[in-house]
């Protein structure tokens, strides 16, 4: 069986997988989802340690960026996947791939938020102080929405980027579209056409999110300045 | 993990540099090639070779590999697995390269191709003696950091069945029984690659930058 299939392109499995197929691009897109959200949690909180006047958390900070920047994600989601266990936490591979996701965006979250914040000038900083906001209030208000403004083009970029990574995360069988592709080709041996659709999907998938991102920068981040 | 197993990684960490060289110099040569035809004023050149980088940049690495590597097969090329990864690294690296320096081609000042045209310079010569040479400093801090991503993007080809690095650590991992000292171990020597060129790169852009403050 399979030995023989080859010149003449049939796209009848792929036709009769697609109702599975359409469901793990959901299964792609929560994952792209959740680890963005989880990459800004720890983009924000990454930045603030960054930033404190506790020197051992800013070397602890700065290290993680490195590293995770520094090595590829597949090597990341492994150990992730059998480190976990011995810290004692059993998680499917689906959450895993989340939490690799979210920790591989995190780091390129960092830098780029960190650059965003210190585009904020410390005149601003010093106003909102002798103001007599609260430190927490100055950071919402004064610092993180306008460097949300300025860091917004560069990190929605990288969420797609991050959207096209969830693919690796096949490599521990994540429930997502790559991998539900490779159980349908490695039952009928339709390499070409199974991920050859699934290509035209993560495509598609991508330029929504664009678009998406697009209508939210206007929405939200077309106000004057100056 | 002893030596010899170390020794496997080794090997595979050869694979690794190998297929990054590869697709680096395959890529910056076809690379150019977009980079040229998507600043050259033909709009079908300037379409098809945007439809060509919105491809790749919009479909992920591991895709793109996946297909190279069955769709060759399909029109009846019996390739190694080494030269079907290695082309599909080529077209991949050629679109980003090409999308990055399709972007320092038009950062060149417009007065200097002006000028150019003005001293009746031909294409070539404009291109050769006065953009590119511009344009490829402007370049080289995203070209950098675009090499960083690529010898990180070869471990994907251990998912297509290709024994570089990440790969070669997986087969020792299996043997082993150790995923985590070898995966700690792969991780640092791509991380021993990777380090010294994105410094390079950050020391690059921050010396742009007060260069043309």
């Amino acid at each position: 069986m399979g030995g023989n299939v080859g010149y003449q392109l049939d796209f009848s499995v792929v036709w009769d997988a697609l109702p599975s197929l359409l469901w793990a691009c959901l299964g792609t897109i929560g994952l792209a989802v959740s680890g963005m959200l989880l990459a800004i949690v720890i983009g924000v909180g990454g930045v603030m340690l960054r930033d404190s006047r506790f020197k051992p958390a800013r070397w602890a900070v700065m290290a993680f960026v490195e590293l995770i920047r520094n090595t590829p994600f597949l090597v990341q989601i492994f150990f992730i996947f059998f480190a976990l266990p011995l810290i004692g936490l059993r998680l499917d591979p689906t959450p895993t791939a989340i939490l690799a996701l979210g920790i591989n965006g995190g780091a390129y979250a960092i830098e780029i938020i960190r650059g965003g914040v210190q585009s904020i000038g410390k005149g601003q900083i010093e106003a909102g102080l002798a103001l007599g906001l609260h430190k927490a209030q100055v950071f919402r208000l004064i610092v993180l929405k306008p460097a949300l403004r300025a860091i917004f083009p560069s990190l929605t970029s990288q969420f797609v980027l991050l959207t096209l990574t969830t693919s690796v995360a096949s490599a521990i069988s994540a429930y997502e579209l790559t991998s539900v592709a490779q159980q349908i080709e490695s039952n009928t041996f339709r390499s070409f056409e199974v991920y050859g659709t699934i290509t035209v999907f993560y495509l598609v998938m991508s330029w929504l999110l664009m678009r998406v991102f697009d209508q939210i920068s206007r929405r939200y981040f077309s106000y004057p300045v100056k | 993990m002893g030596w010899n197993e170390f020794a496997f990684l080794l090997r595979g960490l050869q694979w690794t540099v190998a297929l990054s060289l590869v697709g680096f110099i395959g890529g910056g040569v076809f690379g150019l090639a977009v980079a040229l035809a998507r600043t050259s004023g033909q709009p079908l050149l300037e379409r098809v070779t945007a439809g060509y980088i919105g491809l790749f940049q919009g479909t992920p690495l591991l895709m793109q590999l996946f297909v190279v590597y069955y769709g060759l097969a399909l029109i009846g090329l019996k390739l190694d697995a080494w030269v079907a990864v290695s082309i599909g690294f080529t077209l991949h690296a050629s679109a980003f390269l090409g999308e990055i320096w399709r972007g320092s081609i038009q950062a060149v000042p417009r007065g200097q191709t002006e000028a150019a045209n003005a001293l009746s310079l031909h294409y070539v010569s404009r291109m050769k003696d006065v953009v590119l040479p511009q344009a490829f400093r402007i370049s080289l801090p995203a070209t950098v950091g675009f090499l960083v991503q690529l010898i990180k993007g070869t471990s994907l080809a251990a998912i297509v069945g290709f024994t570089e690095l990440a790969r070669a650590g997986n087969i020792v991992s299996n043997q082993t029984f150790k995923p985590l000292l070898v995966f700690a171990v792969v991780g640092a020597l791509y991380f021993v690659m990777c380090w010294p060129l994105s410094l390079y790169g950050a020391h690059l852009e921050r010396r742009f930058a007060a260069a043309s403050r």
